[in-house]
């Protein structure tokens, strides 16, 4: 293989793993406050990417409009869904919470199904994504840049967030401790809910650059970037954000990287993310960056 | 004691007399075509149904363990049935893309050789995931055994010489009828029952209820979560089995994970750690599933037509599902069986209500 091609297939990996990452985030921030799978952040991102897509064609607002909108409907939509299915279960089991995620996200399919239709629909990539750029012999879609760049402007902003501001401070107690937190006078519910609205709102980017990279959408389409990016997440240590960050590119590298060094198993592609999954949780079980905490009943 | 024994005896004869009479009934059906083919398919669902629900909720009703691996099992059960009771030229005709792996082209046995080689089969791969799956808890564990079933899909979509890939297998030898569903459904009742109420069975909900003390109670983790685990697959396998022979085509696609949820529902509403529950919540969710397929077709109302909704089906299971899980969270039976002293309790506490409803009304 020429130096030319790896380093296209690099640029491929560090887009595709940086959309896991900007995926995976929603996942770890979730988990880290509830110890909760967010089962539905799949079909959250398949809402945001019909949100923007109805933006365009339907409404036709320019696109960066589109956008925007789609992210803001997103992050309400993921709050209505925590109000709605995990906060009545807040005492319940912990089993009972996931069984209630995954109705949720098996909700969302099927009423995506009925509303939309099974068949694909085309995503409209705007103008400035669908240039090729020439960086010495690579020429590089320039979507598979603008990827990283908004993924890493977008962790430098949460980041700050995260550790700056007030409300960056209590959702760092509430993850740690939720009953404590509650106790020291913090608002765990509307903590609760500002985690999954910035959780969505990271999910809709992601899942609105993902309908541009691969621009055919349906009811189903979350399903995979959903389970992809848990692992990402579970790889890198739930509940930890750098984590997130590392298990998706690992992740998005690998698998360009399989299809690329050994096209007869680019059948197998789906399969990676799980194989790496079960030989890092029996290695380390709390992930890469996992810290160890204390074993949660569940 | 004597009085016990009595009453064992007597419960004893009523449960075999009544599993007489659902023979009984298996026979007039199937013998004496009492209901047209769509009835009796979905009778034979029923069973299936049935069995899968047992297996998933053995593992998260009595071992506490949520692991979705059901849809992968059945995969496996319902490849190997059919390909050892497909005939030669079946499966020539299957292959065209690449030929059959040699060993298997001439093999053609009887459906129960097939039936237990499946579920043997799909406990090997139970075992083989279970041993390194089960190191994980909760969300960790579902997710694993979520994704070895995708994986079990996946590698069934690329082995094109031994599963014909994504073509899947056409004309599969119908031979489930309601002797093997039925049938296999009791025997799956009574190894389940039979497995809850021995030491075994108490391990398993000290393991659900405590981890952490059953350790402490001496009781090896490890061997009894592999052991329930195993005989999960075993059914799920079993359930895959009697799938494949009767829809009579497999395909991985089949195989979703929407087939788990299905069984998650069943095990669910049925309520956790009850095996009546979910036999009851088997027999009445399969039959929904069919009976709601009507909000699928179109209807005419005489004045205006409805068109038939594609998927409403699975929305009103999803939302039913939800509110089980958030409103009524034992389910049909919680915990408890239907028995006996429990029915009679129920019959005379129904009897006395109603005289007396009928004195106030004098």
């Amino acid at each position: 293989m020429s130096g030319t091609e790896f380093t296209q297939h690099i640029f491929n990996g560090i887009a595709l793993g940086s959309l896991y990452a900007l995926i995976a985030i929603g996942y770890t921030m979730v988990y880290g406050i509830l110890r909760l799978i967010n089962f539905a952040h799949g079909e959250i991102l398949m809402s945001a990417m019909f949100f923007a897509m109805f933006g365009v064609t339907l409404f036709s607002l320019p696109w960066p409009v589109a956008f925007l909108l789609a992210i803001l409907l997103t992050a309400a939509f993921g709050i209505s869904i925590e109000r709605m299915a995990y906060r009545p279960l807040r005492n319940a089991p912990r089993i009972s919470v996931l069984i209630s995620a995954i109705g949720v996200s098996f909700l969302l399919q099927n009423l995506g199904l009925v509303v939309f239709g099974a068949r694909p629909k085309a995503f409209p990539r705007p103008d400035m994504f669908n240039q090729l750029w020439h960086l010495g012999d690579v020429s590089v879609l320039s979507l598979n840049l603008y990827i990283p760049i908004f993924t890493v402007l977008l962790l430098i902003g949460l980041t700050w967030f995260i550790n700056k501001t007030r409300t960056g401070m209590a959702m760092r107690a509430a993850s740690k401790d939720l009953d404590t937190a509650r106790l020291m006078g913090i608002d765990v519910d509307k903590i609760i809910s500002i985690t999954f609205g910035i959780g969505s709102a990271l999910a809709a980017f992601g899942g609105i650059m993902w309908a541009m990279k691969y621009p055919s959408i349906h009811p189903l389409v979350g399903l995979f970037p959903g389970l992809k990016c848990f692992i990402a997440a579970v790889v890198g240590g739930i509940g930890n954000v750098p984590g997130a960050m590392l298990g998706g590119f690992i992740l998005g590298v690998g698998e360009i990287m399989l299809v690329a060094f050994m096209p007869e198993l680019s059948g197998y592609r789906d399969a990676f993310a799980f194989v790496l999954l079960i030989f890092i949780l029996l290695a380390k079980p709390t992930g890469i960056l996992g810290e160890k905490t204390a074993e949660v009943k569940s | 004691m004597k009085i016990g024994k009595i009453h064992l005896h007597k419960h004893c004869l009523l449960t075999i007399g009544s599993t007489l009479l659902l023979l009984v009934a298996i026979i007039l059906v199937s013998e004496f075509r009492l209901l047209d083919a769509y009835k009796v398919r979905v009778l034979n669902l029923c069973a299936i149904y049935v069995i899968l629900g047992l297996s998933m909720n053995l593992t998260l009703g009595y071992g506490g363990l949520l692991a979705l691996g059901t849809a992968g099992f059945m995969c496996v059960g319902a490849y190997i049935s059919a390909l050892l009771t497909m005939s030669p030229e079946q499966k020539v005709a299957n292959f065209f893309l690449e030929p059959i792996v040699p060993w298997l082209a001439n093999v053609e046995v009887a459906f129960v050789i097939a039936i237990i080689a499946a579920g043997i089969g799909a406990a090997i791969f139970g075992f083989v995931i279970g041993a390194p799956a089960l190191k994980l808890r909760g969300d960790y564990l579902a997710i694993a055994t979520l994704g070895f079933a995708e994986i079990i899909r996946v590698v069934f979509t690329n082995t094109q010489s031994l599963t014909n890939g994504a073509l899947g297998l056409k004309g599969i030898p119908s031979h489930t009828n309601l002797y093997w569903s039925w049938g296999l459904a009791i025997l799956a009742v009574i190894l389940a029952r039979t497995m809850v109420t021995s030491s075994y069975g108490r391990a398993f909900k000290a393991i659900r209820d405590d981890q952490t003390a059953a350790e402490a109670m001496g009781i090896n983790l490890f061997k009894h979560k592999v052991t329930i685990f195993v005989i999960s697959a075993f059914m799920a396998g079993i359930g895959g089995a009697l799938m494949g022979n009767l829809i009579v085509t497999v395909n991985p696609t089949f195989f979703r994970f929407m087939l788990t949820f299905q069984v998650l529902l069943i095990a669910v509403i049925g309520g956790l750690g009850s095996i009546s529950g979910t036999v009851i919540a088997g027999i009445i969710v399969t039959i929904a599933t069919e009976w709601l397929r009507i909000f699928e077709s179109p209807m005419d109302l005489g004045f205006m037509r409805i068109p038939g909704i594609p998927g409403m089906r699975m929305v009103i299971f999803a939302v039913l599902l939800m509110a089980v899980i958030i409103f009524w969270r034992q389910g049909l039976m919680g915990r408890t069986e239907v028995s006996w002293e429990r029915t009679f309790a129920f019959l005379n506490r129904v009897r006395t209500r109603f005289q007396s409803g009928r004195g106030v009304g004098q």
